[in-house]
């Protein structure tokens, strides 16, 4: 079953007089419960594609299905339901609100759906089990280390059970041992049928996932599912 | 979200950062304090002055010598340019006539250099029954100065708490002669202490019979005359008698001046509350610039914390929930800090009732709930602009702005 399905997508940014094509002619599929790489160096676009498949930004035209569904055409408010419930974010900061608990941070998106806070305490309370923070519960993000940091994170993008799960250079604030452990955690995600989409510029780390799209100045160069498809329309 | 989650999620956001909130809160705090401790003054001086003003009795009518000249120019002022004076035999007749209850002569001079003892200061002189209101005659007294021919007075005065002090030093003075002027006077009652009276303490004061005062200060001038109607409705009936009256014994010039308790009364009434408005306008202002001090503080909270709604519009949160934790982080702002003032300003006006006891400094009702409403409407008001400019960030600079 195909979860994204990306059609002529464009997206470009004014800088002044000149024009820059972030993103051009994009057409890309992804199937549930895949789990791919996007790679390229900086400025090829590949943190604007994550920025469109999250629903934080709008293409300038082409279309977007999320699970069949036309997500380009929905108002604000409807993308941060979908937000909400279907896309789970892992950023390279971290990106944890610094005074609240860990248990709070990762009970926000519950908070943000206005779901009970029984509820909410069970589902976290399961949270913190699974990502082994059971210890951390009630620190604060400054008194917990990186590696922590980021299962926090984790837990939070993961705790509404999100379709996709997009993460922006998920190890490049940590140590390489520390990386490799979030990056295992996120592999298990997978496993257990979450679509797992990783923006990274670290080759070790795009090589393991099972498909590989390199973008360039904005173009999809490659896609290790397709390998003629893409070629041929460059 | 829920809204006992907003209003929580303000309120950790506001705890988060002591200062800033501390600062803010303080601001509308003095804002609403200075409305409050104010409003008490001006609104104390207007009962404190209503209060001694209703202390002289009820229903009265007060005459007094001279025509006040608010009619502009007339002939009639022109001619006769002295007045002529009021004299005992004037407020003998105004105490007969029908509506009157009863009507008191008064006078009074400052004795104090014609005195035997310092602290007589004035000395007052009335005719009547009656004490003057909220005053009391201690233990031993008989009765108030005799009722009697008002142009012969018996030899007996009517002494205040702080004469019988320092005369007699505490010894019984009921019965015991003073010296003043001239004459020798029989003490035949004292009051008790109350340290108030407009423009008199009835502590310091020697009352004796009009005839006798006359005598004694060769002048049969009154200082004024008061008449007390029998009912409130025939106030107005009387002070037209009374004026017609000794109009008549005045050889057909109006060349007194009546006015009536109520009169006086709303006059000071409405200028006081006028200028307890106009201050509390004032203070007013002070809340203005609080609530542009809480505009300030959410503008830097939006700065401080755009990578965090950057990331709660990442996770799903609408435009308007955050627009609304905004707005309650700035109305909780304003809440606390118009409470806090609330409190400081009853704090104040209580300090100033325990520093001037005579002085009711209480801040009246609806400028209590005008400076509170005030606060919360101009605390939430300028937190409109910055909640917006919240919602309105684009996720993805806010995301990159951590």
């Amino acid at each position: 079953m195909t979860v994204i399905e990306l059609a002529g997508i464009e997206r470009v940014f004014h800088l002044g007089d000149s024009e820059v094509h972030a993103l051009t002619r994009l057409d890309v599929d992804i199937n549930a419960g895949d789990y791919v790489a996007i790679m390229g160096p900086s400025g090829s676009g590949k943190s604007t594609l994550l920025n469109l498949l999250g629903l934080l930004d709008r293409p300038d035209a082409g279309s977007y299905r999320l699970e069949g569904r036309d997500v380009t055409t929905l108002s604000p408010d409807e993308q941060a339901a979908v937000r909400s419930r279907r896309i789970g974010f892992v950023f390279q900061s971290f990106h944890l609100v610094p005074r609240l608990t860990a248990a709070e941070n990762i009970a926000l998106p519950m908070m943000l759906a206005g779901i009970p806070v029984v509820e909410r305490t069970q589902r976290v309370v399961q949270a913190l089990k699974d990502f082994g923070l059971d210890q951390r519960a009630d620190h604060r993000p400054d008194q917990l280390s990186g590696g922590q940091r980021q299962r926090v994170a984790i837990a939070r993008a993961t705790i509404m059970q999100p379709a996709v799960l997009l993460a922006d250079e998920p190890t490049g604030n940590l140590d390489r041992a520390t990386g490799d452990d979030v990056i295992n955690l996120l592999e298990g995600l997978n496993q257990r049928g979450m679509t797992l989409i990783i923006v990274t510029h670290d080759p070790k780390i795009g090589l393991r996932a099972r498909r590989q799209l390199m973008m360039e100045d904005g173009l999809l160069k490659s896609d290790s599912a397709r390998p003629s498809a893409v070629v041929a329309s460059t | 979200m829920r809204n006992a989650d907003i209003l929580r999620f303000a309120r950790d956001a506001t705890t988060a950062y002591p200062l800033r909130t501390s600062l803010s809160v303080l601001a509308m705090a003095i804002g609403v304090a200075a409305v409050v401790v104010l409003t008490a003054l001006g609104d104390g001086a207007r009962r404190y002055v209503i209060e001694q003003f209703s202390s002289l009795g009820s229903n009265l009518v007060i005459v007094l010598p001279g025509r006040s000249a608010t009619g502009g120019f007339s002939p009639a002022n022109a001619i006769t340019t002295t007045p002529r004076d009021l004299t005992v035999d004037d407020a003998a007749a105004l105490s007969r006539l029908p509506l009157v209850r009863r009507g008191r002569a008064a006078g009074r001079r400052h004795v104090r250099d014609q005195c035997q003892w310092p602290a007589a200061r004035n000395t007052g002189r009335r005719h009547g029954l009656d004490l003057p209101r909220n005053s009391q005659l201690q233990d031993g007294a008989r009765a108030f100065l005799p009722e009697a021919d008002w142009n012969r007075g018996s030899p007996v005065a009517v002494i205040g708490a702080k004469i019988q002090e320092e005369i007699f030093a505490g010894r019984p003075a009921v019965g015991e002669l003073i010296r003043l002027g001239d004459r020798r006077l029989r003490i035949v009652g004292v009051l008790k202490s109350t340290g108030q009276g407009l423009g008199m303490n009835t502590d310091e004061v020697v009352f004796v019979p009009v005839a006798i005062a006359q005598g004694m200060f060769n002048s049969n001038t009154l200082f004024r005359v008061l008449i007390e109607a029998k009912s409130r409705d025939q106030i107005e009936q009387v002070k037209r008698d009374a004026a017609a009256v000794l109009k008549e014994r005045h050889g057909g010039e109006e060349d007194i001046t009546v006015i009536t308790q109520d009169a006086v009364l709303a006059t000071f009434d409405r200028l006081l509350r006028a200028l307890t408005a106009a201050v509390a306008g004032i203070a007013a202002i002070s809340l203005a610039v609080a609530g542009i001090l809480v505009m300030n503080v959410m503008l830097v909270a939006v700065t401080q914390r755009t990578g965090e709604i950057g990331l709660l519009k990442a996770l799903g949160a609408r435009g308007s929930t955050i627009r609304n934790a905004f707005m309650a982080e700035a109305a909780m702002l304003s809440l606390v800090g118009a409470l806090t003032g609330y409190g400081l300003g009853l704090f104040g006006a209580f300090v100033l009732r325990q520093a001037y006891p005579v002085f009711p400094a209480y801040p009246p009702n609806w400028a209590v709930v005008a400076a509170l409403v005030t606060s919360l409407s101009t605390g939430l008001l300028f937190g409109i602009m910055p909640a917006r400019r919240a919602a309105q960030l684009d996720p993805v600079q806010a995301l990159m702005k951590h």
